[in-house]
């Protein structure tokens, strides 16, 4: 199909159709490359999660009706299934819709996350039982802990002592062999917009589980200041409890901050699994494809995972890629199933007994997988998606930033997606260091009128975060700063740019972009199928600035050397090592076992970059994040348009 | 069907059937008891999608079958040999980024892609085989087997706590934050999971396992203070941050003293746990009054970030925008306010809302905007009750063709000229008038007479550009004289007059003299211009244009053959099918030749 492609080729180990795809697929967890450890075994914390909350459940004997805070049902879908609820006596489930409520039963239990609304509700519950002199049994589990602010509610409310309260430690949720996550999409806008800091100990609970199960760690990098208190926290917690000795299986942890690469989570997504997300939303590792992607009347749910082996294959390929797989696995299949042409009836008997299951379940999986990218080509053709990102890719460049802006105000203007016209001059700001106060104000106003004038306090949000703003007046200074710079030596210029430097606090984009070599040289070409490093996740056009760091940081073994890009990202970096180092060389596999810890979030995008270095390095991969996230979740945080 | 399925035997009739499990999800229905007669009804239900009933593939020597299948196959095959076309991914071997991949129907790939879609669905013949244990499209309850339950919480624990060994691992702080000292309590974190060893509060029902640590936690206030005082009592701020980092009984009532109050705040900021930050913050909030409280917030930022979301989530508006205030962050105070429009459903109402947050402190764009969001819903509601009463009686056609699929009330700008657009297109009048007399009076009073002058350019086809209005001139004059307009911009428009005694009846108003004397020149009123002449000095520029034009008559008719020729060419080339301007050329033709001054060039 491409001679001339470099070919990686499969192990044909797991493929069930005996021929092996001749395309240069990175197949990353499938072909396990020698030198890149395995990953461990993390199905363990599904059955510590189910267990306690067995345990819990049991701590209010007989019969219950359970209530369920609705983003916890799919988490919870992962760990348990209704007969395991059954079998401790939970007699009927409901979601928590803060409505008066219908169940008969005399024990509720609610499974809620600390959150004021809820327990507000639960407490008309209770009062509304009292009042019609109903007596009840109640228990609240908080998840993944309780909120002084919580009980505060039940006192005010005058049912504390009426309930009792507890804590399910469900902290973490394996969604893949390499994807952990917190299921805490609200971590991103409490501590990042609002400030506050309630999930930093639970972050800290984290690492702290993480280091009991599957450590000791030896070495934690981090960056952000978040990631500093967490690991502060992390670090009070192993001094609070005894450490157990064992053969750790996670060498290094990466802690990073979302606030520190703001740009990467803002580009569209063209990796399979990023644009499926982007497009479809996967949520809790599952997706619900529609009728258009079915080809029948229904929908389905599909878990996405490396278990599904199509999807295994073409989740971190660029979409481009994924057409041509996908073609020649359906020929695959097909001289699979030819084959059973000519045989004879034992023959035939054999095939069935043997081949045909994995035959048919490829069949279902791929004629799936082609629905689905139909299905998004279409979407995306409609939207004129090549333009769109083209004006990305001129945007990470810093060219033709005025044609840029006219795009984005025929995008307002024509009312195309909220979110996406908001995303685009996120973007915009992010990568130009804010928006001239002109064409600031007159791209805010024509927001407004196309979106509605409801969006002001999404804009007050947006610039509190410093995604979205002004360019400071300061930029005079910078330019009597390069021109004063040009006149004396390297060494005063220096002093001066420091000094200029803090008056004025800009986003450094660029200079890092330089720096790093986030922005390949767009006059070389980009081979999509044999990429060459991390940027073929946005085409060739961007290297992700996060995943570029950790790459750094690990190969430097620390920070020397990258002085000038943290002070470029405001500091707040730092490297700490464990002292038991003595078992060195045994553990070297461990050593290149490393966890990274997204706070804030990360993206799919930013996952398959990440399996792509470590394939490249030798590196195995570990994603723990607070939530999985993309451009669209991370303006809906932010959004105050409604009641 | 894994789990626990909807073959649950039913309760009682009067009984809700509160969930009914398809594969892939719970599903829950707080539902009437009605709903008992469709208990079965499944509505999401992601099962695969047999749509034969399952067949057996013993039945593969069935002939029907094996022939299905054969075609199905010959299909596949006859696609294959037809798709034996050039190697397209030559194509995508040479890409470049910018290039390298088009989301464009017409491509190859996409093509192939189409094909082998086709080719997978020729052979659905065997998909509809599908056996219900390999399905993909189920998302079932992941349980592992019920068996493994029966591991119990004790084992977990002991699990987590392997032999004694607690080897310390030397992890430094990191110089930033400011951390604690290492805490000497008995108390162990050893297990991790905190909750399965504690009962949620001292009055707890959850008794049956007393005997496990328990770790009771309560802000405070709970029991009198006599009873825990004197264990607690010689607690230091950094102690008490402590036990409630770790989920102790503590009493925050100790901290009289103001000093003592804002030291435990600061301890709390220090340990970087929001959940305490809220807790002692909820106790200042209890036990100081409001002004000393803000005060104390000032220069706290971190204490002061919780404590405004603390607020938020509570709900309690009134106290934060009193916080607000007193901070002096008019701006975030007024976002607040402005907010809170959104609660308000009813339109009147929330006009009413809109009109009071006019005078709240914004900066001044924002304020701009809001005065945008008041004016535009006042006209929504205009729009919407006119147009729902010309739907009911169905007096517009195009709202017969096209019923409004919902009210205008709220909607953006942007949606309401599209709106316009669609319903009212046809009934411009009234509308435009009213928008030349709004933003001519705004423009005016403001002096902007670039702006008044835009108002009434055109541009046409030729590139030309004229001046039109809805509304008379003479009434433009007026609104402008009275805005105090410079005798140089009345000029204009009072040459615009079409009646020429109306023309030279303002142009003596408002002293226009050019065009006094230029119009008298072109009807070639010698007297007039005579007597004119009369009420300027000798020197003034006026006199000495009279004279010159009186002087060289001769040339002056020359021009006017000149500009004459000139507008005939330009009707000539306006004769086209079609053209709204051939009237207006007409039309200028037929009027004073002075008239043609209006046109210019582009």
């Amino acid at each position: 199909m491409s001679p001339h492609a470099t070919r990686r080729v499969f192990t044909s180990k797991g493929q069930t159709d005996g021929c092996s795809p001749p395309l240069s697929l990175i197949p990353m967890a499938q072909s396990i490359r020698r030198d890149s450890p395995e990953l461990p075994d993390f199905s363990l914390l599904k059955r510590l999660a189910r267990d306690q909350l067995i345990y819990l459940l049991e701590q209010l004997p007989g019969r219950k009706d359970l209530f369920i805070d609705a983003d916890l049902m799919s988490p919870l879908d992962r760990i348990a299934n209704v007969s395991t609820l059954k079998q401790h006596e939970v007699d009927k489930l409901y979601k928590v819709e803060y409505k008066p409520i219908v169940s008969t039963s005399d024990q509720l239990c609610f499974l809620i996350r600390p959150r004021l609304q809820s327990v507000k509700w639960i407490c008309d519950v209770v009062n509304a039982d009292k009042a019609a002199g109903k007596f009840r049994r109640y228990k609240l589990i908080f998840t993944p802990q309780k909120f002084y602010a919580c009980e505060n509610v039940l006192e005010e409310q005058g049912i504390f002592g009426d309930v009792t309260t507890d804590e399910w430690g469900f902290h973490l949720l394996p969604l893949d062999d390499d994807i952990i996550s917190l299921e805490l999409p609200e971590f991103f806008r409490d501590y990042f917009l609002d400030g506050n800091q309630r999930w930093v100990r639970t972050a800290g609970c984290v690492l702290h589980l993480l280091h009991s199960l599957y450590g000791p760690f030896s070495k934690v990098y981090g960056i952000g200041r978040c990631s500093k208190m967490a690991y502060e926290s992390w670090r009070e917690q192993v001094e609070e409890g005894e450490q157990k000795g064992r053969d750790g299986e996670i060498g290094s942890v990466f802690l990073f901050d979302r606030d520190v690469d703001y740009v990467t989570p803002m580009c569209s997504q063209v990796v399979y699994e990023g644009l499926v997300d982007d497009i479809f939303r996967i949520k809790c590792g599952c997706v619900e494809f529609g009728p258009e992607v079915t080809s029948s009347d229904k929908s389905l749910k599909v878990m996405l995972n490396s278990q599904d082996k199509v999807f295994n294959q073409i989740r971190n390929e660029h979409f481009s890629n994924v057409f041509g797989f996908l073609s020649q696995k359906a020929k695959n299949l097909q001289t699979a199933y030819d084959k059973r042409c000519g045989m004879d009836i034992k023959q035939i008997k054999t095939f069935v007994s043997e081949e045909l299951k994995g035959l048919k379940q490829e069949h279902r999986l791929l004629s799936l997988h082609i629905g689905a990218s139909e299905s998004m080509m279409k979407k995306k053709t409609k939207q004129e998606f090549q333009e769109l990102l083209k004006t990305e890719h001129s945007l990470l460049e810093g060219f033709d930033i005025r044609e840029c802006i006219t795009f984005i105000e025929e995008h307002i203007n024509r009312q195309c997606s909220m979110i996406e016209s908001l995303r685009l001059l996120c973007l915009l700001s992010l990568t130009e260091n804010g928006l001239l106060s002109k064409d600031y104000k007159s791209m805010k106003a024509q927001y407004l009128q196309s979106y509605g004038v409801d969006h002001l306090p999404t804009f007050a949000n947006l610039k509190q975060l410093g995604i979205l703003v002004e360019q400071p007046t300061g930029e005079t200074l910078t330019a009597m700063e390069n021109k004063v710079g040009k006149l004396v030596n390297d060494r005063a210029a220096g002093k001066l740019t420091d000094a200029f430097s803090s008056l004025a606090k800009k986003s450094h984009f660029r200079a890092l972009s330089r720096r790093l070599n986030l922005v390949p040289k767009s006059d070389e070409e980009y081979d999509l199928r044999v990429p060459k490093d991390m940027a073929y996740i946005f085409s060739g056009a961007y290297v992700p600035l996060s995943c570029k760091l950790i790459e750094q940081v690990l190969e430097r073994d620390g920070w020397t050397g990258l002085e000038e890009v943290t002070r470029l990202l405001n500091g707040q970096e730092f490297a700490a090592s464990g002292c038991s180092e003595a078992d060195g060389k045994a553990r070297s596999d461990t050593q290149r076992t490393i966890l990274v810890m997204f706070l804030g979030g990360c993206t799919f995008s930013e996952i398959s970059a990440l399996r792509f270095l470590g394939k490249e390095k030798g590196y195995k991969f570990i994603i723990v994040t607070t939530a999985i996230t993309n451009s669209a979740r991370l303006i809906e945080a932010l959004l105050d348009n409604r009641a | 069907m894994k789990g626990y399925s909807n073959g649950e035997s039913m309760l009682t009739k009067k009984l809700v059937i509160p969930f009914i499990v398809s594969a892939s999800f719970i599903y829950l229905i707080p539902s009437p008891p009605l709903a008992c007669s469709t208990a079965r009804h499944r509505p999401h239900c992601a099962s695969p999608a047999p749509t034969a009933a399952p067949r057996s593939w013993g039945s593969l020597n069935d002939p029907s079958d094996h022939l299905n299948i054969k075609n199905a196959l010959r299909d596949l095959k006859l696609q294959k040999m037809s798709r034996a076309k050039a190697d397209e991914d030559d194509y995508w071997n040479s890409s470049k980024f910018t290039l390298a991949f088009t989301f464009d129907e017409e491509d190859d790939d996409y093509t192939r892609l189409k094909e082998s879609k086709k080719a997978v669905n020729s052979i659905s013949a065997l998909a509809d085989e599908d056996d219900d244990d390999d399905d993909v499209e189920k998302v079932s309850w992941s349980g592992e087997p019920v068996g493994s339950i029966s591991w119990s919480v004790k084992e977990t624990a002991s699990k987590l706590r392997p032999a004694g060994d607690s080897r310390e691992l030397g992890f430094p702080k990191i110089s930033a934050s400011p951390s604690l000292p290492k805490n000497n309590s008995v108390y162990s974190l050893s297990s991790l999971f905190k909750a399965k060893t504690k009962v949620g509060g001292m009055l707890s029902s959850s008794d049956s396992f007393s005997d496990t640590p328990a770790r009771h936690y309560a802000p405070e206030l709970r029991k009198p203070k006599c009873e825990y005082k004197d264990y607690i009592s010689n607690w230091s701020p950094q102690e008490t941050i402590l036990k409630m980092q770790q989920g102790k009984v503590v009493s925050l009532e100790r901290f009289q003293s103001l000093q003592d109050k804002m030291l435990l705040l600061d301890k709390a900021v220090d340990g970087h746990d929001g959940n305490i930050i809220t807790a002692i913050l909820i106790y200042l909030k209890r036990s100081l009054c409001k002004e000393v409280l803000f005060r104390e917030l000032v220069g706290r930022e971190t204490a002061l970030r919780h404590y405004i979301h603390y607020l938020k989530e509570s709900g309690e508006q009134k106290v934060l925008l009193d916080l607000f205030r007193a901070l002096g962050r008019t701006e975030d105070e007024a976002l607040l306010q402005y907010k809170h429009h959104l609660t308000i459903t009813d339109e009147n109402k929330r006009r009413d809302f809109l009109k009071t947050c006019l005078g709240l402190p914004f900066s001044p764009e924002d304020s701009l905007h809001v005065q945008d969001h008041y004016t535009l819903l006042e006209r929504q509601i205009i729009i919407e009750e006119n147009d729902k009463q010309v739907e009911r009686t169905g007096q517009s056609d195009v709202f017969k063709r096209f019923p409004r699929k919902a009210s205008i009330l709220n909607m953006p700008l942007i949606t309401t000229l599209y709106y316009s657009c669609f319903y009212h297109y046809s009934e411009p009048e009234l509308a435009e008038k009213q928008y030349f007399l709004t933003a001519l009076a705004a423009r005016a009073k403001l002096k902007a007479w670039t702006d008044v002058d835009s108002l009434f350019t055109t541009r046409n086809w030729l590139g030309f550009t004229k001046k039109k209005s809805p509304v008379a001139f003479q009434r433009v004059l007026d609104i402008l004289h009275k805005n105090n307009a410079p005798v140089q911009v009345l000029e204009v428009y009072v040459n615009l007059l079409e009646d020429l005694e109306l023309k030279i009846n303002m142009a003596h108003k408002f002293k226009c003299h050019d065009v006094i004397i230029n119009t008298y020149r072109d009807t070639k009123d010698k007297k007039q211009l005579l007597g004119y002449q009369k009420k300027f000095d000798m020197s003034s520029a006026e006199h000495k244009k009279i004279a010159d034009v009186l002087n060289n008559s001769v040339r002056n008719t020359h021009t006017l053959h000149i500009r004459y020729r000139h507008t005939q060419s330009l009707y000539s080339k306006a004769i086209r099918p079609g053209c709204d301007d051939v009237l207006t050329v007409t039309f200028l033709l037929s009027k004073s030749v002075g008239r043609t001054e209006v046109w210019t060039t582009s």
